[in-house]
């Protein structure tokens, strides 16, 4: 059993890292209060290759393995939960949606310019009526003649307000439940959609979180992802995949309050001794670190099984449910830690600690991922 | 120039100053758990021989004096961009001083064809500025220090050099020799992609019996310097870190500077 991350993926940690450290941390607290959308480090980030780390060269990507593009959304969450899920929702959510099912003149056209950054990806799945129960579909699509005719709105869709190119759920056969949901592709400049309500969030509030609102919007047939029905399945898969990213976000954000926290404790002075001298301090500093590290290796383990073709969808939702908790716990604590200073805009954790809990909420909430677990242990 | 132009650039693996401690009782660099990073200075050199090969086409030799676990800073060039790399590691090099060192990466350049070769100005370790010099005058090739921009038109250089108060403006036709400083550029990050295809590529070892120098000028014979004793500079006084918002920070300070008379 090998625990030590190969040289490539070292030299994703300490580039990212670097990134982060220099382009990202530096407008973190700013793009949280104006709710600014990153762009421009988004385009350093398609630079040197970020935007498509798993996917293949010849699809426009950098050819990389999912540890390695995991351990790139750790290293941005650990400085900004947004940059994180902005990654995390292009690459696992759209990119690899395509990559995975889609056909290669829709490789061509869509996956190409995003692994390479040109474009930027999000996912529609959640209607004001379909989150947990993803299945209630509400969203149609209608086939006539070379197209489908579209018609639902999503919500809370990540990257909605900046995406070129969607992941579109819809039902084709409504009498068959489940089985009559499709999937689709949907270009921004497709007739008949529209960015509708942007959101205004808790935490990761430079993301761009939106609905999307599709009136007769019109879908050439080829854009069709997968067969007519088999939609529920690639969503149930691709959130399989997107949890770990979710997971490695939470990850991050619990590592980076822990970081801010330890530094605080050194230079922070009562009663004529540093905070990291009271043992009382300590003993929070100690569980915070433990359970980062027991998140951290349930994290690399589902990304290990999904890199080596092993079943990971189990993994994954432990890593997510698991993560998620500890990121909350430690942010929380953190917060604690920096005291009256913690709850202020002047320290990074308060952001921190709103950041954390949509990591408990969004790709399936952590009541969905002990539902998976204990189906799964049950069985 | 008609032919691709040939760029060599000379790098070094430095600790990461910016994390190293000192004991405090032997007064010697703690150097376990340090990072190694590409010496700044001679990062921007690298970054300086990329731009050029993206503007005018060029073959980016990157080489490195140094011991095996010097590979990880040649990768790191290629991963930047470079196209080949040289790690010129033999035991025979051992305890050489800015001198000897100059010789051997003299010896390994003239093995290789070049038409610009960068440097650092100087290294974070050791802050001498005497390596890039060393090896223009080794190769009998104009040189210039303190680079801070650099236009190629046809086959003339023309070079900014800084100074103190100024600056000035040198032509030069190849082959010369260019020692970089900051205000060159802004080194890029690794691309990954070129994480992954580098790693597949072949980072060559160079040995003595590889390079074109006489023996007796490398390693301590080769070596004139002798670190007779070092120390630590006594602290004078001590700083204060005021974690505070800025605004309570600076009115900190105000009344510190009050209180012992400076205002």
């Amino acid at each position: 059993m090998d625990f030590i991350l190969s040289k490539e993926q070292q030299f994703v940690k300490e580039m990212v890292r670097e990134f982060a450290l220099k382009e990202v941390k530096p407008i973190a607290a700013e793009i949280d209060q104006t709710e600014r959308f990153p762009m421009e480090n988004v385009k350093k980030m398609a630079k040197i290759g970020m935007m498509g780390i798993p996917i293949p060269v010849e699809y426009g990507g950098a050819g990389g393995d999912n540890l390695s593009y995991i351990l790139a959304v750790e290293e941005l969450s650990k400085v900004c939960g947004t940059t994180g899920v902005i990654l995390s929702a292009h690459t696992s959510l759209c990119a690899a949606v395509i990559h995975q099912f889609g056909t290669e003149q829709q490789k061509q056209k869509y996956l190409i310019p995003l692994a390479k950054g040109d474009t930027l990806g999000a996912f529609g799945l959640t209607e004001p009526n379909a989150g947990t129960d993803a299945a209630g579909q509400q969203s149609i699509a209608v086939l006539n003649g070379d197209h489908y005719v579209l018609n639902g709105t999503k919500i809370f869709i990540t990257n909605g307000g900046v995406a070129d190119t969607f992941i579109v759920f819809a039902m084709t056969d409504r009498s068959k439940g489940t089985k009559g949901i499709s999937c689709f592709i949907v270009d921004k400049n497709f007739k008949g959609f529209s960015i509708g309500k942007h959101e205004d969030k808790l935490g990761i509030r430079a993301s761009s979180t939106t609905e999307l609102i599709f009136e007769d919007c019109i879908v050439p047939k080829e854009n069709l992802v997968g067969q007519e029905g088999r939609g529920f399945g690639i969503a149930m898969k691709t959130l399989d995949g997107g949890r770990i990213g979710v997971a490695a976000q939470a990850l991050g954000i619990a590592e980076g309050a822990l970081e801010e926290a330890v530094n605080y404790m050194k230079e922070r002075k009562q009663f004529n001794k540093p905070l990291s001298a009271f043992q009382g301090l300590q003993w929070m500093v100690a569980e915070m670190d433990v359970k980062i590290e027991a998140a951290r290796y349930l994290v690399y383990l589902a990304a290990y099984n999904k890199d080596h073709n092993l079943s990971y969808s189990l993994e994954a939702a432990r890593a997510k449910l698991f993560a998620a908790e500890v990121a909350m716990e430690v942010t929380t604590k953190a917060v604690q830690l920096f005291g009256g200073y913690g709850y202020t805009k002047d320290y990074p954790v308060e952001r921190m600690m709103r950041d954390a809990k949509i990591t408990e909420i969004y790709e399936g909430t952590s009541q969905v991922q002990k539902m998976v677990i204990a189906g799964s242990v049950l069985k | 120039m008609n032919k691709v132009m040939n760029i060599v650039v000379c790098i070094k693996q430095v600790p990461d100053t910016n994390e190293v401690k000192i004991d405090p009782k032997t007064g010697t660099l703690i150097r376990e758990g340090v990072p190694s990073i590409i010496n700044p200075d001679d990062k921007n050199a690298l970054e300086e021989a990329l731009v050029l090969k993206e503007k005018h086409g060029a073959n980016v030799t990157v080489i490195s004096m140094g011991p095996p676990q010097a590979e990880k800073a040649l990768r790191e060039a290629l991963a930047m961009g470079a196209d080949e790399a040289i790690l010129i590691s033999d035991r025979a090099f051992a305890g050489s001083d800015t001198l000897a060192t100059s010789h051997v990466l003299a010896g390994v350049l003239r093995k290789l064809d070049y038409d610009i070769i960068f440097a650092g100005r100087q290294a974070i370790d050791g802050d001498t500025a005497q390596v890039g010099p060393g090896i223009a005058v080794h190769l009998d090739i104009p040189q210039i220090t303190y680079v801070e921009k650099v236009e190629v038109n046809g086959d003339t250089l023309t070079v900014r050099k800084a100074w103190e108060d100024g600056y000035e403006i040198i032509e030069v036709k190849p082959p010369v020799l260019l020692t970089a400083i900051k205000e060159l550029n802004e080194p890029r990050y690794m691309n990954v992609k070129n994480i992954f295809e580098t790693f597949k590529k072949e980072v060559k070892i160079w040995s003595a019996k590889d390079i074109d120098v006489d023996k007796d000028l490398l390693g301590l014979a080769g070596s004139p310097t002798q670190v007779k004793k070092s120390m630590t500079k006594e602290l004078k006084g001590q700083g204060e870190i005021v974690n505070k918002p800025a605004k309570e920070a600076a009115s900190y300070a105000v009344s510190k500077l009050k209180e012992n008379h400076f205002i």
